[in-house]
């Protein structure tokens, strides 16, 4: 925990004694105010904050919910009712709730594509990368998990396309699938057992994101120039910098964030759920919801099934491979003009497998599926390596630092006073 | 600037036609009408809600259940707003089941304000079996659990405030009901049972025509004349108003509510902006005394 020193001084001899037995002032001291911030930050850099804020928005308006819901084949679809029409602003509730998924996931998509554009995946970061991946994947179940409980039509056909892809893996998907469903078909004991697992899992988000920031505070935040932190020069304390820039940008996203909640609260979701699940009617159109829309797309992209399946868990798994694919030296796609262009080729790439996804899988579609998808594993698999060994990459700054204030440029003194980045400011 | 509004004019193009493939496909597009709910400051008509109720009640509640909803919702707040005396008159109108008693007998009672509005038959199986085999749905929800895509890519935009369109539930309630035709195309055969709709998916519904003009009698004004036509176009509005404000009954709350959110939410932004950009302001050219071991990075 060598990483964890800390310019910590507790003051108070409550402070002393508590700290001598567990150090966690400190530590949080150390991660939350001294920790070394780069001085460059773009606003990518707040989506960390923001998702950390609608994790906690989910789980407080999650256990809330739960208080009301009943996770029952019979009295799923009109406990959801109940809450939207009798318990106080339950409607409120609700809504936050389902459309924070989607919140939740603007934003972690957008820390995504920062990732992978200022290059932060690679060395020394591949641990906190992965973990990252691990998280984003628990997001995908729980997601998956909790768009099931109205057990509205589209809960319902979701469900049963989703667990049914499962039982193409060979030899366990058939006992994966029983298991699942807690007996032969989507029914009362499937949702009873996605209940829990949707409750469970936002908790293990939970753990995973505090070994996630464990793991940002040992190597430091990347940033635009991609290369280090080199002096104090370079860097500000986290708080107040990093802080009031993250919390302006949390109240800026949960301003848009109400406006999906009370002005457009049904725009992401679908029709088909509200009408209460039928197992005799299949609906014209299952779609998932729009953030898995990708995957969907590659995974009807492959006539095969079980290639569908390998294929559609590959686009997630082949994220975490990333470091080692990626065989530039240089971090940040601000200094790879070759990369640059492609890397915004995968961009456009993967919006439209996300339009592909919502589209019927017939003719010119699924075509285009097909080309989006080869080129969706060809970023990784061809471009990532080869771009990396031939790209001559733009000259970097000498620090960040110069990057900020130009080279050469002498500077004059900066305003803050000496030692405030060391010692808590005492200031504002 | 040209480059940009040859996009503009791809992206618009690429909607238009986008719209035009989908109308071919599936059956004309509702058209887009005006609703007292929609937008950022919509709210409900209340002599709107209450005549939508009366053809609720006059005319679908004879096959079609509202399970959701409760006499005592009519006189909340943002809804049609009947007195409690009007909604207890109301609700006295039905005979409910209840029971067991102490007896263990069900037994007949007059319905009151808590109860829900009665279904018009005991189960979904009576229901299908009086509709030729499919039960008539439910109609709680029936404006938001009905939709139709516009194609294209008009979902960019649509969510949008001002130039947004998400009224496409009601729309096609509002359609479907003026959309019965006597005479199919030609090249249309109805089978027994069904019903020529121009924007019912497949065109063949089993719902006969259930409105048109001078079948419900609207309440008069004070002067004898009626307040609004009594016309199948002035009833297929009141009703799609109704099953909205069913659908969604803390509709204007939500709003009220929302608008207030959001305002605070921007003010408290444009605070914090001046804020971070005061703190921000001292970071000059250099910045000082980082604890070296702090930062070891790769």
């Amino acid at each position: 925990m060598s990483a964890h020193a800390t310019t910590y001084v507790p003051k108070s001899r409550l402070a002393k004694w508590f700290e001598s037995r567990l150090p966690i002032v400190g530590l949080v001291h150390s991660s939350f105010i001294a920790f070394p911030v780069p001085r460059n930050l773009n606003y990518f850099w707040t989506f960390g904050a923001i998702l950390v804020a609608m994790l906690a928005s989910q789980i407080v308006t999650g256990v809330w919910l739960a208080m009301h819901y009943q996770p029952s084949g019979t009295e799923a679809f009109n406990s959801v009712e109940h809450i939207m029409r009798d318990v106080n602003y339950g409607w409120l509730l609700r809504y936050m709730h389902a459309n924070g998924a989607s919140m939740f996931f603007i934003a972690v998509y957008a820390h995504m594509f920062r990732n992978l554009y200022y290059g932060s995946y690679k060395a020394p970061r591949e641990v906190l990368y992965i973990l990252g991946v691990i998280i984003y994947l628990l997001m995908m179940a729980t997601a998956f998990l909790g768009y099931t409980l109205p057990w509205g039509q589209m809960s319902f056909w979701g469900a049963t396309v989703i667990t049914n892809i499962l039982a193409a893996i060979p030899i366990v998907g058939d006992t994966i699938q029983s298991l699942l469903w807690g007996g032969y078909s989507v029914g009362n004991p499937t949702i009873n057992r996605f209940f829990s697992l949707h409750y469970l899992l936002p908790f293990m988000i939970a753990g995973v994101v505090v070994l996630h920031v464990w793991a940002l505070h040992v190597t430091g935040q990347n940033n635009p120039t991609g290369i280090p932190i080199k002096s104090g020069k370079d860097a500000v304390p986290f708080t107040p910098y990093a802080t009031i820039k993250d919390v302006f940008a949390t109240v800026v996203f949960f301003a848009f964030f109400a406006y999906w909640i009370f002005l457009q609260p049904n725009y992401l979701g679908h029709a088909d759920n509200y009408i209460p699940a039928n197992p005799g009617v299949t609906p014209a159109h299952i779609v998932p919801e729009w953030y898995f829309l990708p995957f969907y797309a590659i995974l009807r992209a492959v006539p095969d099934k079980l290639g569908g399946v390998i294929l559609m868990f590959g686009a997630v798994i082949i994220l975490a491979l990333a470091p080692w694919l990626d065989t530039s030296r240089v971090r940040s796609a601000n200094y790879r003009p070759i990369y640059r262009q492609f890397f915004w080729v995968f961009i456009f790439c993967c919006f439209l497998l996300g339009w592909l996804g919502s589209k019927p899988p017939e003719g010119g579609y699924v075509l285009a599926a097909r080309i989006a998808t080869f080129y969706y594993f060809a970023h990784f698999l061809i471009v990532m390596p080869l771009v990396g060994l031939f790209e001559t990459p733009k000259p970097l700054p000498g620090s960040i630092l110069e990057s900020v204030t130009g080279p050469g440029k002498q500077v004059g003194s900066s305003g803050m006073p000496a030692g405030a980045a060391a010692a808590p400011p005492t200031k504002g | 600037m040209i480059r940009t509004r040859a996009l503009v004019a791809a992206a618009l193009a690429a909607m238009l036609s986008g719209t035009a493939a989908l109308a071919e496909d599936h059956g004309a597009l509702p058209p887009r009408e005006k609703w007292t709910f929609s937008g950022l400051f919509g709210t409900f008509d209340q002599a709107q809600l209450q005549r939508g109720y009366q053809v609720y009640r006059e005319v679908c509640s004879n096959c079609h259940s509202m399970n959701y909803v409760r006499f005592r919702n009519l006189a909340e707040e943002g809804g049609p707003d009947f007195s409690e005396s009007q909604v207890k008159a109301l609700a006295a109108e039905y005979k409910v089941k209840d029971g067991p008693n102490d007896a263990g007998d069900m037994f007949e009672r007059p319905g009151r304000a808590a109860d829900k509005l009665p279904a018009p038959f005991p189960n979904d199986q009576a229901a299908a079996a009086a509709n030729g085999g499919k039960a008539p749905p439910d109609l709680s929800l029936m404006a938001k659990a009905r939709t139709f895509a516009r194609g294209g890519l008009w979902f960019l935009i649509d969510w949008l405030p001002f130039i947004g369109y998400t009224e496409q539930g009601p729309d096609y309630i509002h359609a479907l009901l003026n959309g019965y035709e006597e005479n199919p195309p030609k090249d249309v055969t109805v089978p027994e049972g069904g019903h020529y709709n121009a924007y019912y998916p497949g065109h063949i519904i089993a719902m006969p025509k259930p409105l048109s003009d001078g079948q419900v009698t609207y309440p008069k004004a004070a002067d004898g004349n009626p307040v609004v036509p009594e016309t199948l176009d002035q009833y297929s509005r009141d009703i799609t108003a109704f099953l909205m404000w069913t659908a969604e009954p803390h509709l204007l709350a939500r709003k009220q509510l929302g608008l207030r959110a959001i305002l605070f939410l921007l003010a408290l932004a444009g605070l914090l902006y001046y804020v971070k950009k005061k703190v921000w302001s001292d970071v000059g050219g250099e910045t000082h005394g980082l604890q070296p071991e702090l930062h070891k990075t790769g």
